[in-house]
């Protein structure tokens, strides 16, 4: 019987190896390039309920969300843009090393972006432990102690005076924790599949290597990542700024 | 055997996909039908946990102060029925276990684009199945399937986290079975399978993909931020901290609406299969109903408001949200029009399938147009939160998604395992079926219009008589579930070999062995032919009645 799995061949940029159920490679890289994009759909619906739960915070208390956003790290927040969007670019130039059959190179490219990567998330890092030592961590004072809510329950709806309730300042940064957090889980994702498909360009031999496809499918997923941020940035660090000319 | 030259041994066609029988040769299969029948195992399971715990709500209900549990018990006992009914049976029912198995013979293709992606698919649910049913064990949930906050972020027990992430992770499973049937659709179907050839249950699978890839990743979404907001103690739906409630219910829905049509759409594309193959008629109008499978799909994403006409929404929002739930019923309407008038003139013959898919196109309808009712809102306000409610969406569940899965899996029994079923024991069963379930849910519509309302524990006496009727009615229904497991079981040892195409259906599917071979299709199919094909009888000329 013909096993449909042996089958050889390919274009030049091709010599992943054919999966038994796929008639051509041609058929095989369409799959898993629309998949990728697909997969990104649900991704932005992933990340669209946590904008809605933010337009929601945005909409009820403009003036808390300003005067909150204020308090976090802007300088901290704007390299950190300028880091993955840097990132961004070396992942594109990867690719088309990898397109070129510049493999060392390629390989090279995606390090230095997984390593973007990584400097991202550490700036991350120091900055959660700078916004959580002002004592913004929702729920807990600077010294993490939790804060004890008298009354608790329905307490801070009784409130009416129209002056910004304590609860909804922590609202904003619950949203900050939780908008970023979530984000810097899909970055060290991102990171790791980028350190295999860096290691994996390294292999001498083309069929262990890894293909081009699976390389424009990572940097589909890192440029993903890359836009969530892009959103991000603004709405959470720059919504207490205005533009003074 | 080793003498034997090559030449001489078995011919090759006796290999089948069930052939291998290890342990690890079923746990680490990537073969599309065995995943359908892992996932079937699995499904299985969860329908008797869901079951008995239907059973135990509906002899508490026998008499009105609830004898037989506690009002904390009875209070779980209708979560755990709702959550594993909802997402480990009706979910994954058709299109896990008979999309699966039909989807990729459908087409003419050899397996789902990811098999790697649809084994994990397996697995994730499961763990998601084991997570919740631990849940369970470690003292129970009592929040209803919707988790609506803040009880269920601030007074339920802490049990809520643990059951959320079981759903959680099995909205994993959703989205990976969702992504492996559109690009299969897309990408492997056979050359000249154009979209207006592809079988109806193709385009159901696919409508039905599109709500699992759309809608479940904002249920992860809203089931992750009620874990956090429990653990942390605050919340974008905690009130106090000026947080909404109403937002979760608006997330929730958003989700669990369109998931309706998860839990309808592949019925309806069964029963296309189904009418067309037991009137042995072309199927009519099929562009129209194609159409209206992906205007379902797209209509259900804008209908969710109708959930919370009581909640305290505009009622501007109520207006339009009631105006575009009218909406879906013109697609669901193309439908029913559709199978009557294929069925109108055909040589119609009363197999099991068909008596299950017969079935099926009454009961949606009276679950269909009760569901109008429910769209205007002035008889919301009347009936929310009754069992009218109840009787609504369970004539469209079950007497909607679980007759036609009883349908899709008697027609593709033979075609799964190569076995007959005994044909008598299959149409009693399917009677049985259908008596049980009227008994069940009709009288529900009527102590629900007179105002009983769901989820209570207790009630007055007045409504006892329902309540007796619908108990006995569930009982009949539980006899016809059981039948089918008789029969199907008997007939894995005993039963006819089935031929490649038992029903002289039209289909790629039956053109290949009962059960088929290992890679489906030794050459990929070519020279496709129209959907449907069957022989139109000659219709006589029109003349008109003078």
């Amino acid at each position: 019987m013909n096993d449909p799995g042996t089958r050889s061949g390919g274009g030049a940029e091709g010599m992943e190896p054919l999966h038994s159920h796929f008639a051509s490679r041609e058929q095989q890289r369409e799959a898993t390039t629309l998949g990728m994009w697909l997969f990104l759909a649900t991704e932005i619906l992933f990340f669209g309920a946590l904008f809605l739960a933010y337009a929601y915070v945005r909409w009820s208390f403009p003036a808390v969300v300003q005067q909150a956003s204020r308090h976090l790290e802007l300088v901290m927040g704007t390299i950190n843009t300028g880091v993955l969007l840097t990132s961004s670019f070396a992942m594109a130039v990867g690719v088309l090393f990898a397109e070129q059959g510049r493999h060392r190179a390629a390989a090279k490219a995606l390090a230095a972006t997984a390593l973007m990567g990584v400097a991202f998330l550490m700036i991350k890092g120091s900055e959660y432990a700078a916004v959580i030592h002002e004592g913004f961590l929702p729920g807990f004072t600077a010294n993490l102690e939790p804060v004890s809510r008298p009354g608790g329950g329905y307490a801070g709806l009784l409130s009416e005076g129209g002056g910004p309730v304590p609860g909804q300042e922590e609202l904003f940064f619950w949203l900050y924790f939780v908008m970023t957090g979530i984000h810097a889980i899909h970055v060290a994702i991102g990171v790791g599949m980028l350190t295999l498909l860096a290691w994996w360009m390294r292999k001498p031999h083309p069929a262990s290597r890894a293909s081009l496809n699976t390389v424009r499918n990572a940097g589909l997923y890192w440029h993903f990542v890359d836009l969530v941020w892009v959103f991000l940035f603004p709405l959470l660090y720059l919504a207490g700024h205005r533009f003074q000319p | 055997m080793n003498a034997l030259p090559a030449t001489r041994r078995e011919p090759p066609e006796e290999a089948n996909y069930l052939s291998a029988h290890t342990l690890r040769s079923w746990l680490l299969t990537t073969d599309h039908k065995r995943i359908g029948l892992l996932f079937l195992f699995g499904i299985i399971g969860y329908f008797l946990i869901g079951t008995a715990a239907a059973a135990l709500v509906r002899l508490d209900l026998v008499t009105p102060q609830g004898d037989l549990l506690s009002a904390e018990m009875y209070n779980r006992m209708f979560t755990l029925h709702g959550v594993v009914m909802v997402w480990f049976f009706l979910i994954p029912s058709i299109p896990s276990v008979l999309g699966n198995f039909v989807l990729p013979l459908m087409i003419g293709a050899r397996d789902v684009a990811f098999p790697r992606l649809n084994l994990l698919s397996w697995y994730l649910f499961m763990i998601g199945g084991g997570v919740t049913l631990y849940a369970i064990l470690a003292g129970g949930v009592d929040t209803g399937w919707t988790f609506y906050t803040p009880y269920s972020t601030t007074y339920a027990n802490p049990q809520v986290v643990t059951m959320v992430a079981g759903i959680f992770i099995n909205g994993f499973s959703s989205i990976l079975t969702g992504l492996n049937f559109i690009i299969t659709t897309h990408k492997l179907r056979a050359p000249g399978l154009t979209w207006f050839r592809l079988p109806l249950f193709v385009w159901t699978l696919y409508a039905t993909a599109l709500i699992l890839v759309l809608a479940t990743p904002v249920l992860a979404m809203l089931l992750l931020l009620v874990a956090v907001e429990r653990f942390w103690g605050i919340g974008v739906f905690d009130p106090a901290q000026g947080g909404d409630p109403i937002l979760f219910q608006h997330l929730f829905w958003f989700y669990s609406h369109p998931a309706v049509y998860i839990m309808i759409l592949p019925g309806m594309g069964v029963v296309s299969e189904l009418v067309t193959c037991f009137a042995r008629k072309r199927l009519f109008g099929y562009p129209f109903v194609a159409g209206a499978s992906v205007a379902i799909a797209v209509l259900g994403f804008l209908v969710w408001g109708h959930h919370m006409f009581v909640s305290g929404q505009s009622i501007y929002s109520g207006f339009v949200f009631s105006l575009l739930s009218y909406m879906v019923a013109i697609p669901s309407a193309i439908k029913v029009f559709n199978w009557t008038a294929t069925l109108y003139k055909g040589s119609i013959s009363f197999e099991t399938p068909m008596l299950y898919a017969i079935g099926f196109i009454g009961l949606f309808t009276a679950g269909g147009l009760t569901g109008l009712m429910l769209a205007a809102t002035a008889v919301d306000v009347h009936v929310s939160d009754t069992y009218f409610v109840v009787a609504h969406f369970h004539y469209i569940m079950v007497g909607g998604m679980v007759l036609a899965f009883m349908g899709g899996l008697h027609y593709w029994w033979p075609k799964i395992t190569g076995r007959m079923y005994p044909d008598l024991a299959g149409r009693l069963a399917a009677v049985v079926t259908f008596i049980g379930f009227n008994l069940t849910f009709f009288p529900q519509f009527v102590m629900g219009y007179l105002g009983m309302p769901r989820r209570y524990h207790s009630y007055p006496e007045e409504f006892q008589f329902y309540h007796i009727l619908s108990t006995a009615g569930a009982s009949i229904l539980g006899v016809g579930y059981l039948l089918p497991v008789v029969y199907f079981l008997w007939s894995l040892k005993r039963g006819k070999r089935a031929p490649a195409n038992p029903w002289d259906a039209r289909g790629l599917e039956w053109t290949v062995a009962s059960p088929p071979p290992t890679h489906n299709f030794h050459d990929i199919p070519e020279g496709i032919r129209p959907p449907y094909d069957y022989p139109t009888p000659a219709t006589p000329p029109f003349t008109s009645p003078s």
